[in-house]
């Protein structure tokens, strides 16, 4: 493989896969902060 | 009635009758399944190899990052605020706009009719890799002895190859779709989809491995940076991100109808967003792996190999099973991941037109699945088991995406926008639970650039099939199945928004207990208020 190709293979990678795994962690951290939020009145 | 209580009483009954996804994973699973098809598999590659390879990458970012993203929230929005079909949430919208929901219904009644016929042709192929049973000429077998085309023409001689698992495939989704919206297509996403990305990440492996791999992902990634100044280029990305996230024709209005009141619907549609591209990308490493390894078994360059759609999938891949090491779980996995990419986008599509008929029409689960399900198969297996099943299958996909889909998106994205004004209040909507928030960026991408963007498709879709026939096929074909179609749709949505609703449907404006501001646990009082109970998944009351 040329170099371009590796280094628009990587970009790639890390854009579109990384873009995802902070995609879930913001949504797996907000969703947590949400259900704390909730807890009081679940228990109340 | 503007209390707490008040808003949400509305709530149970609703969902218990209509059905909801018991939680946030399974929502996720279920979008994805839609957006991942068989477009992410076969078209994703060749698109991206075709314009620029590398340098498509910037492109389908930005279309990605400013249109397919901002339209799929536009999509959650209308769904999770106005909480109904497609038609519903227009109509609550604002009365008049109803048709374009059911023209959205009527692009999923035709798109289903046909996507299960490519469905079945993997199933049989899933199985024709144990043998290779294609021999030397996978071209001839799959036009010939499969299919068995004949002139291009419209003919009723049944081809019982192709009828069996066409037959197989719609039991499959009468009993997905009967089991309803969590024990149908909630459990359908959660094993399938898990399954369907292992699958397809031992497949990238195996052909990683093959000799020849690294020649077919330099010949798609290698940047072409010129082609950043083609508009063809920027419209093939903008036009594979629409394709691919399956917005703009009620799927993500539907099932976002189905997803509790409190959800973060941002977060998630940038999950299903990128998990879709992730999907994508896997795809383009796995089939280019595969393509540079069957052109140095033919000691051509990769482009010479290079195809997309049907040419991929039982052309080039069964060259590529016959050829490898391994062959046989190359086979079984690439086609087994066709059946179950398309089968979750499948069920998807057809969820659209069910649910559309449970909300106009008072009607249990099991009687709008018959009523939608049963004339589908019928006609699936009627038009596409023939002979002539390849030839109308082509015209009716290329014209349904382009002027379908691509239109009523255009359309209801303008009308929502600029005639409606509404996108301030369903960026509201989204901000109440949804991190990171929208605001002015998201609404000015919506209005604007993603209108844009489908506009510029448009215009280069219809430019080139004005000026040469699609595949030159006979002028009758196109004009009956493709110009004469695409005008029905819209005719025949805006016909059935003239029929009235059930009794008691709340039209004016988000029903009750859509507030998703409102408390999930009312202070218990001596009249409880069921409706504020989480929701825990419903399947619309079981088969009544």
């Amino acid at each position: 493989m040329s170099t371009a190709a590796i280094v628009m293979m990587v970009v790639a990678m890390l854009v579109i896969w990384g873009g995802l795994a902070l995609a879930i962690a913001s949504l797996v951290r907000h969703g947590a902060v949400e259900d704390r939020a909730e807890s009081p009145r679940r228990d109340g | 009635m503007s209390t707490t209580a008040g808003r949400a009483a509305g709530q149970p009954d609703e969902e218990s009758r209509r059905g909801a996804f018991s939680s946030r994973r399974v929502f996720i699973l279920a979008a994805i399944g839609s957006a991942v098809g068989l477009g992410n598999i076969w078209r994703f590659p060749y698109v991206a190899y075709e314009n620029g390879g590398g340098a498509f990458v910037v492109p389908y970012l930005v279309a990605l990052l400013t249109a397919g993203i901002p339209f799929l929230l536009l999509d959650y929005a209308i769904g999770h605020r106005y909480r109904g079909s497609a038609p519903l949430s227009f109509a609550r919208l604002r009365r008049g706009t109803e048709g374009l929901g059911w023209w959205q219904v009527a692009i999923c009644f035709v798109i289903a009719v046909y996507y299960a016929a490519v469905i079945a042709w993997a199933l049989r192929y899933t199985f024709f890799s144990l043998d290779e049973a294609w021999g030397a000429d996978p071209e001839g077998f799959f036009f010939g002895e499969f299919l068995q085309a004949g002139d291009v023409e419209v003919t009723a001689d049944v081809v019982p190859g192709v009828l069996a698992p066409l037959a197989l495939v719609w039991v499959a989704v009468l009993a997905i779709m009967v089991l309803g919206v969590q024990r149908g297509i909630g459990v359908t996403s959660v094993v399938f989809i898990p399954v369907l990305v292992l699958a397809f990440l031992v497949l990238v492996v195996q052909a990683l491995l093959l000799p020849g791999a690294g020649a077919g992902l330099d010949a798609l990634f290698t940047p072409d940076w010129s082609a950043l100044t083609s508009a063809s280029v920027w419209a093939a990305a903008f036009g594979q991100i629409f394709f691919s996230l399956s917005v703009g024709f009620g799927i993500m209005i539907t099932y976002a109808s189905y997803v509790r009141r409190r959800e973060d619907m941002i977060g998630s549609g940038l999950v299903v967003g990128f998990s879709n591209s992730g999907f994508e990308l896997l795809a383009g490493i796995g089939v280019f792996a595969a393509l540079g390894f069957m052109a140095q078994a033919g000691g051509v360059p990769v482009g010479e190999v290079a195809s997309g759609g049907i040419g991929l999938a039982f052309i080039a891949f069964p060259t590529i099973i016959s050829e490898a090491p391994a062959g046989a779980l190359i086979g079984v996995l690439f086609f087994g991941s066709l059946v179950i990419a398309g089968l979750t986008s499948l069920v998807s599509v057809i969820e659209v037109v069910i649910s559309a008929v449970r909300d106009k029409f008072d009607t249990s689960r099991l009687t709008a699945t018959l009523v939608v399900v049963v004339p589908l198969s019928v006609l699936s297996l009627v038009m596409f088991s023939t002979t002539s099943g390849i030839y109308v299958l082509d015209v009716v996909d290329h014209f349904v995406n382009q002027y379908g889909i691509l239109v009523v998106a255009l359309v209801s994205m303008l009308v929502v926008a600029w005639a409606l004004r509404a996108l301030p209040g369903l960026g509201d909507h989204l901000n109440v639970h949804g991190r990171p928030r929208v605001g002015a960026g998201w609404r000015t991408l919506t209005s604007v650039v993603a209108p844009v963007g489908l506009a510029v498709v448009l215009v280069l879709a219809l430019r080139d099939d004005l000026t040469a026939p699609y595949e030159d096929y006979p002028t009758w074909l196109l004009l009956v199945f493709g110009w004469l179609l695409v005008v029905a749709l819209p005719l025949a949505g805006f016909l059935l928004a003239r029929l009235p609703w059930r009794a008691g449907t709340h039209l004016d404006g988000p029903p009750p207990g859509s507030d998703p501001a409102a408390p999930l646990h009312a202070t218990p009082t001596a009249d409880p208020v069921p409706g504020n109970r989480p929701v825990t998944g419903h399947d619309e009351g079981g088969l009544r």
